[in-house]
């Protein structure tokens, strides 16, 4: 029965107002506010006292309004001895993913142009394994990257995740460019070859231009991947080279008298900002750029 | 001088053997049509003469100079794809440029260039636009523009009419027609329409299965098919081939109940495959020539008027045949009707080699 009505949900509702439909209106309405209760709960703390959350519960409404846990997390509350708040380590964290996004973007889009635009021999074997990448548990990849940063002297560098994130960014960014580009005619290239131009140029005057959208796409995954990424910043950077992800954990175990839940949920709040205003302004960009096509 | 020379061309792509050796020789200001039914080669030879494509085998000469390793930009040709293959993000100027500005041409120059060509095909009011704000037809024109522009030694067009209307195709034909008799640019031009080949062309080349099966003017082509294949492929409807035997100045058709005057002497007796164009089948008021028309009697199985003209299937001596007679004669389907036969255009192919003969 349930299945019979929801295979209504998708036409056009014209005389009944199916069950099936307001069933998923209901489950859909109780995801979003199952993901979104923690989140409230953080928020709403990071506006309580560090007393009042002692005395009452860890839920609650605030009783009077806060804003002290903010300035507190941003610049003084002390991590592991040094009182500085998150605001270095969110530098840390901005300093590793920008340049990271861009990188992998870009050569992610050289990339998979050069595959899908540009027969060569192995072209399927190359794309084969660097979308590899994509499917491989990142703690399989703890070990040779220790290695790597210890040979290459970047060991505890913000230029050493800089550097992880770019190469294991490029499976995904290679592997969405290139599918996106194969829906670009092959005249195109022929007629650009005709008239004179190379690899480069085909790329930068013909192909980018066509790429907004799959970009926008690639840039927020790589950001929002990237600025979330803990593994890697806790394993390889310490003290005062972590990105913010780690530093998280590092103030969140640092003893106080009374547990400074209001301070740490407003380092939370402010850790996750940058991705979350990634998503509300850029989030609808995302769905459209994984739908579109090249040439309309 | 030779504008293009294609000797013992041969492609393969993995085991499939798509071209077998075409030899093509032409003269400086043709129109050259090649023509042949879907798959048979026709893009992949233009894609080798423009060096997208690398041959298997053979030599592309171009202008006199040998090109099988000159890059498509150095070829001096210019392409016109059925796609039309516009720059998606550049403005229609943009796309007519895009060329000289990769042959770092200067800008001056650039724009009288644009200038002249968007006035030799009215596009001017189309220069700011981009491909995505033009109509199938005004698209198809830049695209004309884009290898107008560079003045090549020769122009390669991949069936650049076949995305368009019925009507506006006719037009452009007419067009691109004329074009060439302006410019005198030789040009290579793809299609398996046989009308456009037929009225465009100089010299026809058609092609199947990878080969050339007979290169020459169109008259030669309709009324001297060099095979069975060119024979039923020119011509819409197509030859009428039916078996029959030729035996002194005759030949018997079908089952031999109907028998041919034709100028066939030193065949002595032999099978052949004969082939009759419909329009040779008309009415028997229809005069063919000076001589008196030859009029035979057949079955009519199936009347398609068009309104200029009107077609009918007829069975004669046991074999299925195709006619055209004028639209106003009354024929009745399934009953004996008299037909006029013109003997002067009768074709005898070899049935074994299926050559003409
Ligand atoms: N890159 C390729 N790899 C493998 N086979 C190919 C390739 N390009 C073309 N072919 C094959 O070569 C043959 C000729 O193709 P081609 O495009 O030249 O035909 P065509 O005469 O232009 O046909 P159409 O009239 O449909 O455009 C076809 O059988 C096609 O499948
Ligand atoms: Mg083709």
């Amino acid at each position: 029965m349930a299945s019979g009505n929801m295979s209504n949900a998708g036409v056009p509702p014209m005389r009944d107002r199916s069950w099936g439909r307001v069933a998923v209106y209901v489950v859909v309405w109780a995801l979003a506010v199952g993901y979104l209760v923690p989140f409230g709960v953080v928020l709403l703390n990071s506006f309580r006292t560090a007393e009042e959350i002692a005395q009452t519960s860890m839920i609650g409404w605030p009783t009077n309004w806060v804003f002290g846990n903010y300035t507190a997390a941003w610049a003084t509350y002390c991590i592991a001895q040094t009182c500085s708040g998150i605001q270095p380590y969110m530098w840390n964290s901005a300093l590793v993913t920008v340049p990271a996004t861009i990188l992998s973007t870009l050569l992610g889009a050289v990339a998979g142009y050069s595959i899908s635009l540009w027969r060569f021999r192995g072209d399927a074997w190359i794309f084969g394994l660097v979308t590899m990448g994509v499917f491989l548990p990142e703690q399989m990849r703890l070990i040779p990257w220790t290695i790597v940063l210890r040979d290459l002297g970047m060991t505890n560098t913000i230029a050493g995740l800089v550097m992880i994130h770019t190469i294991q960014g490029l499976s995904f960014t290679t592997l969405f460019c290139r599918n996106y580009y194969v829906a670009i005619p092959v005249d195109l290239m022929k007629a650009a070859r005709i008239d004179g131009a190379g690899f480069f140029r085909i790329f930068w005057r013909i192909v980018l231009p066509l790429s907004p959208p799959i970009l926008i796409v690639t840039v927020i995954w790589q950001f929002t991947h990237i600025w979330n990424e803990f593994l890697y910043g806790v394993t390889f950077t310490t003290g005062q080279q972590q990105p913010v992800t780690a530093a998280l954990i590092a103030l969140s175990a640092s003893v106080a008298d009374v547990p400074q839940h209001g301070i740490q949920s407003a380092a939370v709040v402010v850790a996750a900002l940058p991705t979350l205003l990634v998503y509300l302004f850029g989030g609808r960009y995302f769905v459209r750029g994984l739908t579109a096509g090249a040439v309309k | 001088m030779s504008a293009l020379m294609i000797r013992d061309l041969h492609k393969r792509f993995g085991s499939v053997d798509v071209l077998k050796g075409v030899n093509l020789d032409i003269e400086s200001g043709e129109f050259i049509v090649l023509v042949g039914p879907s798959g048979c080669g026709k893009s992949t030879l233009l894609n080798i003469v423009a060096g997208l494509e690398k041959p298997s085998g053979g030599t592309i000469e171009i202008g006199g100079r040998m090109v099988n390793d000159v890059a498509p930009s150095d070829r001096d040709i210019a392409m016109v794809f059925q796609s039309y293959a516009l720059y998606p993000s550049m403005t229609v100027r943009q796309n007519i440029t895009f060329g000289m500005e990769c042959r770092n041409v200067p800008r001056a120059a650039r724009d009288k260039a644009v200038e002249h060509v968007s006035k030799l095909l009215q596009i001017e009011p189309l220069l700011n636009r981009k491909p995505s704000q033009l109509s199938g037809g005004q698209r198809q024109r830049v695209a004309m523009g884009r290898a107008l522009v560079r003045d090549p030694l020769l122009f390669l067009f991949d069936e650049p009419l076949s995305n368009l209307d019925a009507k506006l195709r006719v037009e452009m034909r007419a067009e691109i027609k004329q074009l060439h008799a302006r410019i005198g640019t030789t040009i290579v031009y793809v299609t398996h329409d046989q009308v456009e080949a037929m009225t465009m062309a100089t010299r026809i080349a058609v092609m199947h299965h990878g080969e050339v099966q007979q290169f020459a003017d169109p008259e030669t082509i309709y009324n001297r098919p060099a095979n069975l294949f060119v024979a039923r492929f020119m011509g819409a409807p197509p030859m009428n081939t039916l078996p029959a035997r030729v035996d002194g100045g005759r030949v018997m058709l079908g089952d031999g109940s109907v028998a041919l005057p034709i100028d066939a002497v030193g065949l002595g007796a032999r099978d052949v495959v004969l082939g009759i164009r419909p329009e040779c089948i008309a009415e028997p008021g229809r005069r063919f020539g000076d001589a008196a028309p030859l009029i035979i009697k057949a079955r009519v199985e199936m009347i398609e008027p068009t309104g200029a003209e009107t077609i009918v299937t007829l069975r004669l001596a046991g074999e299925k045949m195709i006619g055209r007679v004028a639209p106003d004669v009354r024929l009745a389907v399934g009953a004996e009707a008299e037909f006029a036969i013109d003997v002067r255009k009768l074709c005898l192919f070899d049935p074994k080699t299926e050559r003409l003969i």
